[in-house]
């Protein structure tokens, strides 16, 4: 089941990545500037924090809830979804998902898309796949049109275009777009973007978007957005597909509110979205307005191998708000694109191991320092550290034949594993404890003034001359 | 963080130093042990300690890791509470190590009475021994820097701020970002050298910012990193004298209150 990444950023130069961007004054203080913004507003929609933690612990056995009932609701969703008329497709990988989407386009002759903001739709790559198929798709959440234009991928899930400054966005605009000047005037930009896409909409024969939530008992599909082009691109063309995550369905219509409640507040600090949609059914005889025909593709590319394991079945818990990787110090260092996954930060490193498995994702586990920024703010109470800890295990440990994660031991090597076995040996036996930390204590101008990594930016790390133990000792 | 309090005030504890204290920080743990011994309890040090196993754990070497814990669950045998001079070890045996050993019946009970008993340093002064410093020295401005496990299992932020701020001279500074990680995350700082170094330097730039004469923290893998790269600055620009020193609070104390005796 082995698949080639599309044309994600190869994960293996994640450390190379991270250190261009470190070593950039700019981009450090661009995105703390971004990152500082965030939480503070963040931390305004909460200021009682037992308010959070209750509120949390719902939104957690919510989605806990869903997923231990996860193949139930899937078949209760599925079928009051064709009871409402929405069709629903099952997609196993990527390819199947872009080939059931170019499928409606074909049989409706669409050929212009307009998309509203879907990370699941980066996941596949959907836009490539349809510029193949002659498909124009065009990203109209102003962050994704951004960087639809300039040929990049989203660093945030939220805030896709996060990384880009007014000057860029201003050029890049004076570049594309024929006949727009020079401007780093915020509205004026945003007025420009909605010039173009408000033409696209009206010329679309096919729209694109996410779902937040997928309610199985009423068989309604839930999206959250502030820029109103989610409730053009799911209502002008006559023809609407919705693609999501086989993990976004959640029972009742009455877990909704908290969700959202949790979800607007821990993303953009906002109390509530400008849009909330609630799609429940294509356009009736008689309505006037709305979608012809509505799709639902719901798709697993690897979300079945968490799934199948208790302790990482957490990770589907996530509801996408990006919290984690606003406060998380390495994000706040390295920005999204380092990570050369679709989900970056927190999320990034707990998720994609399992969709694109550990071989091309080794680096990611490993890059936290656990600080548990992460855990602390996820509105769904997700233990990141400690699966990331897990992720650990799995990665650095032998590669086994009957492994249940794709890519175990994509990291491991003998040479690690002999040094921890030793540190295991040592500090396992006293008797050579006390040995060992006699000869580094006594033979302590011994120690390499270099040391991999540490002496880097830091002077080297020297064993004290007398244990704390001989200092008791000479105390007595 | 509920406050855990001891029942009655105890005459006995075990110190349990950390490895990182023992060959790196002797100092931090020796002044740890005078200050509690100043404060009337008797402090035993069981001579077989060597490390809670958590640079092997988060490490994901989890049976190496499960090898040096056990070894550590037979060193406690009477009831005493234990006193940990470090918010990150504290929090390793106090937090993971029941779960750690959830397929070991027996150990897993030992693990259980043991967590209970488990203090973070400032932690057993504030709650337990309702310790009430007097500070007699000069005024001074400090800065204090918690490690995100001390703070986040431990609750050692708060406790650490109630001891500084009980002494008279001294004034605490704010830094910027205070809760932010330090960039040291035991094996983090190896297999990410470049992300931990800006995060280190980060942290730095903010506690020099507050014009604080030193730093004081609980953790001494934060301090080993702050001052690590304090100092590597210091030497970079060829300064002769420390731009940023910093000790472990329980020095830090003892100094400000007299010293041993
Ligand atoms: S893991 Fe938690 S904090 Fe991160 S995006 Fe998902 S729900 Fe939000």
């Amino acid at each position: 089941m082995s698949r080639q990444p599309l044309h994600y950023i190869p994960t293996t130069g994640f450390r190379e990545r991270s250190k261009a961007v470190v070593e950039d004054d700019f981009l450090q203080k661009s995105f703390r500037g971004a990152m500082d913004f965030l939480m503070a507003k963040r931390a305004a929609q909460f200021p009682d924090g037992n308010e959070f933690e209750s509120l949390r612990r719902l939104g957690e056995q919510i989605r806990r809830n869903s997923l231990d009932k996860l193949p139930a609701l899937l078949t209760q969703l599925e079928a009051n979804l064709v009871r409402n008329g929405i069709q629903v497709h099952w997609a196993e990988t990527p390819e199947e998902a872009n080939r059931i989407i170019l499928a409606i386009c074909e049989k409706h002759g669409a050929k212009r898309m307009v998309k509203g903001k879907s990370m699941v739709s980066e996941e596949i790559e959907f836009n490539h796949a349809a510029e193949a198929a002659g498909v124009e798709a065009i990203e109209t959440d102003m962050g994704e049109y951004i960087l639809q234009l300039a040929g990049e991928k989203p660093s945030h899930i939220i805030m896709p275009a996060i990384h880009k400054t007014k000057a860029q966005i201003a050029r890049l605009f004076e570049e594309k777009i024929p006949g727009v000047a020079y401007t780093e005037d915020v509205d004026a930009l945003i007025q420009i973007g909605r010039r173009v896409l408000r033409q696209k909409f009206l010329e679309a024969d096919i729209g694109l978007s996410g779902v937040n939530f997928a309610v199985a008992e009423t068989g309604t599909l839930c999206l959250v957005e502030n820029e109103g082009n989610g409730r053009l691109s799911t209502t002008v063309p006559k023809v609407h597909v919705a693609i999501t995550g086989i993990e976004k369905v959640i029972e009742k219509l009455e877990h909704v509110p908290p969700l959202l409640s949790l979800l607007t507040r821990s993303a953009t600090g906002q109390n509530i979205t400008t849009y909330f949609n609630i799609i429940s059914r294509p356009r009736q005889p008689g309505e006037k307005d709305g979608p012809e025909e509505v799709h639902l593709v719901l798709l697993d590319n690897g979300r079945t191998q968490p799934f199948a394991d208790e302790e990482l079945r957490q990770t589907l818990q996530c509801i996408r708000c990006g919290a984690c990787m606003n406060h998380c110090p390495v994000y706040t260092h390295i920005g999204g694109h380092a990570y050369g996954t679709t989900y970056p930060g927190p999320i990034g490193e707990i998720i994609s191991p399992h969709l694109l498995g550990l071989e091309a994702t080794a680096a990611l586990p490993s890059a936290s320092s656990l600080c548990g920024a992460c855990g602390d703010v996820c509105p769904v109470n997700i233990p990141i550290p400690d699966l990331l800890v897990r992720l650990r295990t799995e990665v650095y440990s032998e590669p086994c034949p009957d492994a249940r994660l794709k890519g175990q031991g994509a990291g491991y090597s003998p040479w690690m594993t002999a040094i921890w076995r030793a540190w295991a040996a040592i500090y396992g036996h006293p008797a050579l404890y006390r040995v060992y930390s006699w000869l580094a204590s006594r033979l302590n101008w011994l120690t390499p003034a270099r040391q991999a990594g540490w002496t880097s930016v830091r002077t080297p790390l020297t064993p004290a001359p007398r244990r704390l133990r001989d200092l008791l000792k000479e105390k007595r | 963080m509920e406050p855990r309090q001891a029942p009655g005030r105890p005459t006995d504890v075990y110190f349990f130093a950390t490895c990182v204290i023992d060959q790196f920080y002797p100092e931090a743990g020796l002044d740890a042990i005078r200050l509690l011994e100043r404060e009337g309890v008797t402090v035993h040090f069981p001579a077989d300690q060597t490390c809670c196993g958590q640079p092997a754990y988060t490490s994901g070497f989890h049976a190496e890791a499960r090898q040096v814990a056990r070894r550590q669950l037979d060193l406690f045998p009477e009831p005493w509470p234990v006193v940990v001079p470090s918010g990150s070890c504290a929090g390793m045996m106090k937090h993971h190590y029941p779960s750690f050993f959830a397929g070991e019946p027996e150990a897993r009970k030992q693990a259980e009475a043991l967590s209970g008993r488990i203090y973070e340093f400032t932690e057993f002064l504030v709650h337990v021994l309702g310790y009430e410093p007097k500070d007699a020295s000069g005024p001074t401005k400090v800065v204090l820097h918690t490690s995100c496990s001390a703070r986040r299992e431990m609750g050692a932020h708060v406790t650490g701020r109630a001891l500084l701020d009980k002494l008279d001279g001294v004034t605490v500074a704010q830094q910027d970002h205070e809760a932010e990680c330090c960039g040291f995350g035991g094996t983090f700082a190896l297999r990410h050298p470049e992300i931990s170094a800006a995060m280190v330097r980060d942290k730095v730039a903010a506690l020099k910012a507050t014009g604080a004469e030193k730093v004081v923290s609980a953790d001494c893998g934060c301090l080993m990193n702050i001052l690590g790269h304090a100092a590597w600055q210091d030497r970079q620009e060829g300064r002769r004298q420390l731009s940023l020193p910093g000790e472990h609070i329980a020095s830090f104390l003892l100094k400000r209150t007299g010293g041993s005796r």
